[in-house]
């Protein structure tokens, strides 16, 4: 299939296939006509300009120069109608909940391993399962209070949950100034329409990690955000956040255990803290309990959330729910728990470590994606039907050395939206992030971040590798006045 | 607030405020190198090595140069990222701790000071190419003025802002100090003697490194004359860059913190008194002890100040 005929075939968010316009898309789509490319290229520089101005930048590991980059946005907004909003809010709490229920029962009773419905080993000798977290009761039952699930799209109802983020999600941040960005630039474009706003995300994650809150008190629980610091490649979100929430943004230093209560060192002398949302990995978190040579984390913290005295967001030891290898079972744990169908589909996985499946995916590796269980970022990836020969030589022979250690899973046709690059205003693959709350309650920000791969072709859309972001409205209703 | 949050704030201030006093100080010198006199013998390399004793630069100096040329004076005081206490390392350093404690600076304080910080290096790489040191100089102290504006006119008066603003006035005490000390260092030439053309240049250059010179001539109405200059730049409190207002403001919002935390700490007592001394004193008092002498008590004091401020919040 030639490049023209395959992307005939992928689904256009904002064209049928007759070359009319989707009703959603009829005031972007006119908007576009109608505002000269001149205009719209001065927008979008003015648009790199503020992100740079205000700093929201992100580091990207192993590049050398201008360790500061900012991730391109693109001007022209993503947009969902209502209908398919609804679609995926249900299907998104349903497998958040079933997520949650499966980690509280992997440090329980463990029924899920016993009816053998997830294989035992797969959990248990799983990196980042934790013994520590065993009998550990959570208010809740909360293990993922921030998850991240990445969302593609196929057909005009098909979605496919591309991977879930439960340890330490991040991109929320892009979503909120996205927005900004869109209502600064075009008023009257955001004006014609009737689009969800989504700048109370800060205050429902407050009110989230509020609710998780260790014990009942008479003052309000106090809530602060543990970040690695100044070199992490999120720390513009980690301190976006802490802002937006109004409460403190901690390193490890600022932090200190005392009688298995966990203490901020302020101006005003030791502070008490209740609720950590903590953006460092569970190996750094406590140099008593995991990585000794941990300068990020707090010594005696796991002593103190095993106490009962602080509470942690996410959990520790949500990793075993998230990688590749687990996903696969997702759907399993949705009937098991939620006695449910999903509502959203797994893209069809192969696990490598079952012989007849690597036998068809060393066969198939032109037309397969090939990930490694425990990546992330676009990192360590194979995209079959672009990589060169050689290319998927030396990955074949990785994946005979530690079949276990990868998964396989078809190229999809992920759905395009018009996007602004070079030539003009052109189809772009994306996906969706969107974010869901946990805690008392489950909570959604209608909409996520939208990630579009900006070369011509491309699937990839991670930041690290050459992605940019869209704004992503979720509309009233369903478009078209 | 954070301890970790108080003393970031702080060395913002200190670092920003740093930087400004550094391109005045550089400022001034130019103009002092372009004296005719100055020309002759030593002179040129006498004007710089006062500008490096100043700036605390000696020891870093002479580390890389043998001798005092005016090419290595400018880079080591503006350019030198090497050399913490240039005027890049310090923006530098002010935006570092700016950056790490985003979430304590309102949104127009951080845009400002990161514009600086963006703008630096090319900036910088213009003045050069175009031979324009001054011009440089100028756009320092203008973005840092704007820098300061954005958090007065924005941040919110709470301990954030009475701990950036006591990073400044620690910072200016201590720089103007440095700068008034310059007259001990430079040495006038043997055919000029005290209250000669070349006498009187050098305390002008002073007031210009300290932007006093035309509230000396509103204030005074005559020729610059040494006493009115020490006045000027030691004792009078209305003079935003004399040392008694500095004390002053100090004093003011170590007292505006203590009042909001319920609790008074040894660095209060410390400055409360070093500004009640400092009121009490006249001109002839310092002439008498020696401006040197003074000067340099008062650069130890404002350590030692620095120190119990450190002690009591930072840590």
């Amino acid at each position: 299939m030639d490049d023209a005929s395959r992307l005939a075939a992928v689904f256009n968010e904002m064209y049928a296939p007759d070359g009319s316009i989707r009703p959603s898309y009829a005031g972007v789509a006119a908007w576009l006509e109608r505002t000269p490319y001149e205009l719209v290229e001065l927008k979008r520089r003015e648009a790199e300009f503020l992100f740079r101005r205000i700093g929201i930048t992100f580091a990207v590991y192993g590049a050398s120069a201008d360790p500061e980059r900012i991730i391109p946005f693109d001007i022209v907004p993503r947009i969902l109608a209502a209908s398919e909003w609804a679609l995926l809010e249900r299907g998104l709490e349903q497998r958040v909940r079933a997520l949650n229920a499966f980690l509280h029962d992997v440090y329980h009773g463990r029924e899920i391993l016993r009816a053998g419905v997830v294989p035992e080993a797969q959990v248990l000798r799983h990196p980042a399962h934790v013994p520590e977290m065993e009998g550990l009761l959570l208010p809740h039952r909360a293990y993922t209070s921030v998850a991240g699930i990445d969302i593609v799209r196929t057909a005009p109802e098909t979605f496919y949950v591309l991977e879930d983020n439960l340890r330490t999600p991040s991109g929320v941040s892009y979503m909120l100034e996205n927005r900004e960005m869109t209502m600064r630039l075009f008023p009257d474009l955001c004006a014609l329409h009737s689009v969800r706003p989504v700048d109370h995300y800060p205050d429902a994650l407050l009110s989230t990690l509020r609710s998780i809150a260790p014990r009942a008190s008479d003052r309000e629980p106090t809530v602060a955000l543990l970040t690695p610091g100044l070199y992490n490649s999120a720390y513009f979100e980690h301190t976006y956040l802490a802002d937006r929430m109004g409460v403190e943004l901690v390193e490890g230093q600022d932090l200190f255990v005392d009688g298995d209560e966990v203490f901020m060192r302020t101006t005003e002398g030791p502070r008490r803290v209740d609720v950590l949302y903590r953006r460092i990995d569970d190996p750094f978190l406590d140099p008593e309990a995991f990585r000794k040579d941990s300068m990020l984390g707090v010594p005696g913290l796991m002593r103190a959330y095993r106490a009962g005295k602080v509470n942690l967001a996410n959990a520790v030891g949500t990793g075993i729910a998230d990688d590749k290898a687990t996903y696969i079972h997702v759907p399993a744990m949705i009937a098991f728990y939620l006695g449910e169908k999903p509502i959203l589909n797994n893209v069809p996985t192969w696990d490598c470590s079952v012989p007849d499946n690597l036998a068809y995916v060393r066969a198939h590796m032109a037309d397969l994606v090939v990930k490694e269980v425990q990546g992330s970022g676009g990192y360590g990836m194979l995209v079959g039907p672009t990589a060169t020969r050689e290319e998927r030589r030396a990955y074949r022979e990785r994946l005979e050395a530690s079949p276990a250690d990868f998964i396989a899973q078809p190229t999809l046709a992920l759905s395009t939206a018009p996007t602004f690059v070079d030539e003009g205003v052109a189809p772009r693959h994306l996906d969706l992030r969107p974010f869901v709350l946990t805690g008392e309650d489950i909570t959604i920000v209608p909409g996520g971040l939208t990630r579009v791969a900006l070369r011509e072709g491309s699937l990839v859309v991670n930041s690290s590798q050459g992605g940019g972001t869209k704004d992503t409205w979720v509309l009233e209703g369903e478009g078209g006045g | 607030m954070l301890s970790r949050v108080a003393d970031n704030l702080f060395w913002l201030g200190r670092y920003a405020e740093r930087a400004e006093n550094g391109a005045r100080l550089v400022d001034a010198t130019l103009r002092l190198a372009a004296l005719p006199s100055e020309r002759e013998g030593d002179g040129v390399g006498g004007v710089w090595h006062s500008a490096i004793v100043a700036a605390g630069c000696e020891a870093s100096y002479h580390q890389r140069y043998r001798t005092m040329e005016p090419e290595h004076a400018i880079h080591h005081l503006v350019f030198d990222r090497e050399n913490p206490s240039s005027i890049v390392a310090c923006i530098d350093a002010a935006r570092r701790n700016g950056r790490s404690v985003r979430t304590a600076l309102t949104q127009t304080t951080w845009e400002a000071l990161n514009t600086l910080w963006l703008e630096l290096d090319r900036r910088g790489a213009q003045a050069l190419a175009a031979d324009d040191l001054a011009a440089f100089l100028d756009w320092i102290q203008y973005s840092a003025n704007a820098l300061r504006g954005a958090a007065s006119g924005t941040m919110l008066r709470s301990d954030a802002y009475w701990f950036l603003q006591l990073g400044h006035f620690i910072e200016r005490g201590d720089n103007t100090a440095r700068i008034l000390d310059v007259k001990y260092h430079v040495l006038l030439p043997e055919h000029a003697p005290v209250g000669s053309a070349v006498d009187y240049f050098q305390w002008s250059a002073l007031l210009r490194a300290l932007s006093a010179v035309r509230t000396y001539g509103y204030v005074y109405r005559e020729p610059v004359r040494p006493r009115n200059v020490v006045e000027l730049v030691i004792l009078r409190p209305e003079m935003p860059r004399s040392l008694a207002s500095s004390l002053s403001q100090v004093d003011r919002y170590l007292l505006a913190i203590a009042a909001d935390y319920g609790e008074r700490h040894r660095c209060q007592d410390i400055a409360r008194a070093r500004y009640a001394r400092i009121r009490d004193l006249g001109v002839d008092d310092i002439f008498a002890y020696g401006m040197h002498a003074f000067l340099t008590d008062f650069v130890e004091a404002n350590v030692e100040l620095g120190d119990a401020i450190a002690e009591a919040y930072l840590r």
